[in-house]
């Protein structure tokens, strides 16, 4: 039998495991996006397991809200980065150093 | 289930003519062939006028609730959204001059700046987490967009792209801790959500580890110490223009995603989030107005000094009492009037192609344009606190209802770090006053340009004698909440 804490582990490991993917990586922006994904989908299912098991409708409702503006977001990032690209020819995250003091 | 109906629609009636202007808006600037784009930015300020009005129209100290409990209009709501028009208002005009010296004059600029006028507006008004999330994603997004404008540019595509990871980030973290408060309370609405938080143990685990992110997620958003981070690249390589803009009126909104979620949602754990706001508070004050002092260029100066202006307002929150939250309000206002006026001198000191934001460039300034170095000596004096100016003010109402609740050491804490911090911004007054002038090019600039930023001098000096109806009105929003519910 699959109890709540079971979801919010696997939860809780993705969440830790996308913020170790940002702060470890120093190598390239898309993978900083990806974690950033994988950050979200975390707290879809910490909200979906909470839903089931609290018989709530709300926080699958939230999901969707937040499947939506992840998908936003995504295309915000991804512009930036087509953006940085064009100027830089490089999407290295230790090329992202001229701002600095 | 209810459908919604004309109470809710007329509840939240200057979003949605807001949201249909701005629709407009982009329209008209996308038939529009004139390139100084006036008929777009007069329709913009057209928008904020018509918001203006439409809350004025419906200021009470009723407290409505509309679409099933998603959305609340309250006397707050109301004054944030009215600081929120003026404040973009101004830093549009203040955007037009600039991007009009800098050729690049683009209608997306305040297409974008409207949206996210509208996100601060969605957030003044949330009363449930979905509300909340959405108005701060519609600001993020819209500010990440902005920062980018400038797409040859090279320094604005790194500031924008660590703008954007760091703020999902945030929202990531935000999420994480409303998911958490969700399964410890079983509800997103914050009315139920307080309900539930009282009810609880006050040691409850998962409400205090969801607090942690919740946290963490809004000093991101604030730019709070240790969450600082990216407020220093963005504000120097963001165009002048959007790092006037989201200097300022952005603080209103994430003020009042500190009083939705903290005090509206999350009341009952005050003794918990007070000491994790003292921390934030202490560094913030600490970090930023001592690195303020190294920095050579204004605009990373000005962001520190942002950060240490945060540590301030968070001392008003964290005292917990209707007065604090009064005077961090009041604080809010005040910084944001500063923050306006001095990016706005920034922006009449630059050319075409060259932003005067090293402090060599502003060396001189008095025999350049005396008129222009005496608002920024106005500014400079009001943010480093001194009286008579509209900053002391700030400050003192925040001290005052620090030490009133017993935390005397940390007002004196915040004493001595301001007193650091009035280092760096006398020395940009001697740096106005006493230096040699090193760049003699005439200072131009717009008639209403001259006339609103020398306004916004008065302003600061005029409210800084008088501070009186200002403050009324910061305390009047707290004390008839307390009437109402009460």
């Amino acid at each position: 039998m699959i109890v709540l804490s079971d979801y919010l582990i696997l939860a809780a490991i993705l969440f830790a495991l996308s913020v170790a993917g940002i702060f470890i990586n120093r190598k390239n922006v898309l993978i900083l996006l990806m974690c950033i994904e994988l950050m979200l989908l975390a707290v879809n299912i910490n909200f979906v397991a909470f839903s089931h098991f609290l018989n709530d409708i709300a926080g699958q409702v939230f999901v969707f809200f937040i499947l939506t503006v992840a998908a936003a977001e995504a295309a915000i990032g991804l512009a930036i980065l087509v953006v940085l690209f064009r100027n830089r020819r490089t999407i290295n995250v230790e090329d992202l150093g001229s701002l600095k003091g | 289930m209810n459908l919604p109906g004309t109470q809710d629609y007329l509840a939240a009636l200057p979003e949605i003519v807001v949201a249909t202007l701005a629709c407009i808006v982009l329209l008209i600037d996308l038939w529009s062939n004139d390139r100084e784009r006036l008929l777009t930015w007069l329709a913009t300020q057209f928008t904020l006028l018509v918001g203006i009005v439409l809350i004025i129209v419906q200021l009470s100290t009723d407290v409505t609730y509309a679409f099933a409990g998603t959305y609340v209009k309250d006397i707050l709501s109301d004054v944030l959204k009215l600081f929120i028009f003026i404040g973009a208002g101004v830093a549009f005009l203040y955007m037009r001059e600039y991007l009009r010296i800098h050729n690049e004059m683009k209608g997306e600029y305040f297409t974008l700046g409207l949206f996210a006028v509208l996100g601060m507006m969605v957030l003044a008004s949330a009363s449930h987490m979905i509300t909340l999330y959405l108005g701060l994603e519609l600001l993020s997004l819209s500010l990440y967009a902005l920062v980018a404008m400038r797409r040859d540019s090279a320094q604005s595509a790194e500031a924008a792209m660590k703008y954007f990871m760091l703020g999902a980030i945030a929202s990531g973290m935000l999420l994480y801790g409303m998911s958490m408060i969700y399964g410890a309370t079983g509800s997103l609405d914050l009315r139920e959500v307080a309900d539930a938080v009282a009810q609880a143990r006050s040691d409850d685990l998962i409400l205090i580890f969801g607090l942690v992110f919740i946290v963490a997620g809004i000093a991101f958003k604030l730019g709070a110490v240790p969450f600082h981070m990216w407020a220093p690249d963005v504000y120097q390589g963001a165009p002048t223009a959007v790092t006037l803009f989201l200097a300022t009126v952005p603080k209103l909104a994430a003020f009042a995603m500190l009083m939705r979620l903290l005090v509206d949602g999350l009341g009952p754990l005050h003794d918990q989030w007070q000491g994790m706001l003292i921390i934030l508070a202490v560094l913030s004050m600490a970090i930023g107005n001592l690195v303020a002092i190294a920095q050579e260029n204004i605009r990373r100066m000005l962001a520190y000094s942002t950060i240490s202006h945060v540590g301030f307002l968070l001392l008003g929150v964290l005292s917990g009492t209707d007065q604090g939250y009064a005077a961090a309000l009041f604080y809010t206002v005040v910084y944001m009037i500063m923050g306006l006026g001095a990016f706005g001198v920034l922006v009449m000191l630059g050319r075409a192609g060259f932003e005067a934001d090293r402090l060599s460039d502003i060396k001189g300034l008095n025999q350049r344009s005396p008129w222009l170095a005496g608002v920024m000596l106005v500014m400079m004096f009001s943010m480093a606190g001194v009286p008579p100016f509209l900053g002391f003010w700030a400050k003192f109402a925040v001290l005052q209802e620090v030490v009133a609740v017993g935390l005397v050491w940390l007002a004196v804490a915040a004493v001595v770090f301001s007193i650091i911090g009035a280092f760096y911004y006398l020395r940009i007054v001697k740096l106005i006053y006493f230096d040699e002038a090193e760049e003699q090019a005439p200072i131009r600039g717009s008639s209403p340009m001259r006339v609103m930023v020398s306004s916004n001098g008065l302003v600061v000096l005029l409210f800084g004698l008088f501070p009186a109806p200002l403050l009324g009105i910061c305390i009047a929003v707290f004390t008839r909440i307390e009437l109402v519910i009460g």
